[in-house]
């Protein structure tokens, strides 16, 4: 008999369940994210998804889009191009999600892009930078993050302060990083700067001796480093155990210097960090009023300081898709996509609105982001 | 040739804890015949280990990587103890899955304590590092490739003049026979297991303070672990030590004169080589089968 009451008492919690799963199905609009929550960048990871929860909760608070509240279903890209595809998929088929943002590394959103098509869902890139995303014919795709080109020729109008005469370059090798390094060293080139020794390291790599006795050996001035901040750590830090005095440029705008402060110390003294929001100073930010709500919200919840260099790109990718759905008047990818071509919304880095990038007929969109440069001196973020 | 010279000293002082590493998994499995997945995760747990005690709890350097050293022998045994003991009969596929599901719990665990968020370790030596002409090396290098050896000719020691050593060399080569003799078979695993697993915690606590801390820091480890015991062949200390400074030989070498993105390709591209000319690695002990 018992056993019969306890099958009927499963049973009768599966119904109450799925009834209420309908019930919250109905009443939201719901939308995917894709970000590497573990694994080797999980610290960003986890940033740009508490960014995009307070974009969410921002967006609830002023009652939601179309009537309806909206909801996060966030996946782990676990730092793998392969669970990407995986995380891109479930969302897709299982939450049945009409749009979504990820998947932070380039790697994983050139991964999960194939699947965009197949199902013709829309996607905001959030913090990828590799030029492919935008020019290799993806029409699913809104970039809100800036390419490295974009990247390296904002640097190139304020290259003169740091009176490069040679730079080398240690990037991730990956599509991030020789992006990079090609889209610097072309801009450098045309400024005539000369390019000594170009490095790359496995994104999981620690040990880095190798590549920083080859750099001493090329008799440059400058090096250039992109990776995310735990690798820039341990450059910094292993610079100092092989007396390289290269002037530091990191790139990308995933260095987070004030983790860089708290864990390479000294060895972070002088460092120069190419960034897309400078937490700092939110005053100074394009849209003042955005930047500041999103940082006093930030600390509201107690999160790391550190992380806002990477956590406002979730706001603002979560801030672009609720203008599309808005736009688009209803909760349907094609609709969205269309939509998506015409929002401009404030974000805390600046303006986003969409440019065409790619093959003509199957463009893919991208948004014109601002650079900003800050040095760590005296153990503080400072203009330079 | 200072570069040459600078490779060189980078890749004796990577050696050291390379070797450390291989040391602990050859032990393994050479005499239990286990393919430990959970080596990696050794490593990392005494990482977390010297975090938690010098900086967080700011108890004394040196003593934190004693302790974290116990603790990684303590976390072997109870590993051995409560995985490895109620699979004693089963066929390898079993204890391989086993090991990759303890791996997977483990590395999830550290994730759930520590966050996904680098650490980074402070250490009591001088940051400048120590120069010798036109070469330098970190003080902290230097202490870790120094405790390193000292752990290595340890456990030469332990393995070779002791009686514990005796019984581990006894089941290494055939352990039916061993355990007719009137070893303790199972005393032997654990042992075994213990000291291998301190050995990877030691390596993580060494380690920590020189790079950061990540709960995936571990999988690398464990790669090179593996790499540098089919170098230097199963069960071989000796054969562990000079593959681990091969490996950081060639890694070294390669990143500098070929390409720095094929660095961690060159230890495998190495082995590649070691299992078509010499199957049973470069320095392998004689095994009895039957």
């Amino acid at each position: 008999m018992n056993r019969f009451k306890s099958i009927a008492l499963v049973l009768a919690g599966t119904v109450v369940a799925s009834v209420s799963f309908i019930a919250t199905a109905n009443e939201t609009i719901k939308i995917g994210v894709s970000q590497p929550l573990t694994g080797a960048v999980a610290a960003s990871g986890n940033y740009v998804t508490q960014g995009a929860q307070i974009a969410e909760s921002f967006i609830n608070d002023a009652g939601g889009v179309l009537g309806k509240k909206i909801e996060l279903v966030i996946e782990d890209n676990k730092s793998n191009p392969k669970e990407a595809v995986a995380t891109a998929e479930k969302l897709i088929i299982r939450d049945k999600v009409s749009v979504m943002m990820g998947a932070w590394s380039s790697t994983y959103t050139l991964a999960v892009m194939p699947k965009l098509m197949e199902y013709g869902v829309p996607m905001v890139v959030e913090t990828s930078s590799s030029g492919k995303i935008t020019t290799s014919g993806n029409p699913w795709i809104f970039r809100i993050s800036p390419t490295s080109q974009m990247e390296a020729k904002s640097f190139g109008t304020k290259v003169d302060q740091f009176k490069i005469k040679k730079a080398d370059f240690i990037v991730v090798n990956n599509d991030w990083g020789r992006g990079a390094s090609e889209a610097f060293q072309e801009v450098l080139k045309a400024k005539g700067i000369s390019v000594g020794t170009v490095e790359t390291m496995d994104a999981k790599a620690t040990d880095l001796s190798a590549q920083l006795a080859k750099i001493k050996s090329s008799g440059g001035d400058t090096l250039f480093v992109t990776s995310g901040v735990e690798q820039i750590t341990l450059v910094l830090k292993q610079m100092k155990e092989q007396r390289l005095n290269h002037q530091v440029i990191t790139t990308g705008g995933s260095s987070s210097p004030d983790q860089l402060i708290s864990q390479a110390g000294a060895a972070a003294e002088g460092s120069n960090h190419l960034l897309f929001f400078a937490p700092w100073f939110p005053e100074s930010a394009p849209n003042p009023s955005v930047a500041t709500k999103f940082v006093n919200e930030w600390n509201k919840r107690g999160h790391n300081f550190a992380g806002l260099t990477e956590g406002f790109r979730g706001h603002d990718g979560i801030m672009t898709i609720a203008a599309g759905i808005k736009a688009a008047g209803k909760n349907d990818s094609k609709a969205i996509q269309q939509a998506l071509w015409d929002v401009k919304v404030k974000g805390v880095n600046g303006n986003i609105e969409f440019i065409k990038q790619g093959p003509a007929g199957k463009e893919s969109a991208q948004n014109v982001p601002n650079v900003y440069v800050v040095t760590i001196k005296d153990g503080k973020i400072a203009l330079p | 040739m200072a570069e040459f010279l600078q490779h060189i000293l980078n890749a004796i002082v990577l050696g050291g804890t390379y070797a450390l590493l291989g040391i602990g998994l050859t032990l393994i499995f050479g005499i239990m015949k286990v393919v430990n997945f959970t080596h990696g995760e050794l490593y990392s747990f005494g990482a977390y280990m010297i975090f938690m005690f010098s900086a967080m709890l700011g108890l004394n350097f040196f003593l934190a990587i004693i302790l974290s050293m116990v603790l990684g022998v303590l976390l072997g045994g109870i590993i051995e103890f409560a995985l490895l003991r109620p699979l004693r009969g089963a066929n390898i596929d079993t204890t391989m899955l086993v090991m990759i599901g303890a791996w997977i719990v483990m590395q999830n665990l550290e994730q759930l304590s520590w966050g996904g968020v680098a650490k980074s370790i402070n250490h009591p030596f001088p940051l400048d590092p120590l120069v010798i002409g036109e070469v330098s090396v970190s003080w902290i290098r230097v202490f870790v490739f120094f405790f390193a050896v000292i752990l290595i000719i340890g456990s030469y020691y332990l393995i070779n003049n002791t009686k514990l050593g005796k019984s581990m060399r006894a089941t290494f080569q055939d352990r039916d026979i061993a355990a007719l003799m009137g070893v303790n078979i199972n005393r032997v695993y654990t042992a075994t297991f213990a000291l291998g697993s301190g050995l990877a915690a030691t390596a993580g606590a060494l380690l920590g303070p020189v790079f950061v801390v990540t709960p995936t820091m571990g999988d690398m480890a464990a790669l090179k672990a593996f790499a540098i015991v089919i170098l230097g062949g199963l069960g071989s200390i000796a054969g562990a030590t000079i593959g681990g400074f091969i490996l950081a030989l060639a890694e070294e070498m390669g990143a500098g004169y070929i390409s720095s993105g094929y660095r961690d390709a060159m230890g495998f591209i190495l082995i590649i080589l070691v299992l078509i000319f010499r199957p049973t690695g470069l320095f392998a002990l004689k095994e009895r089968y039957g």
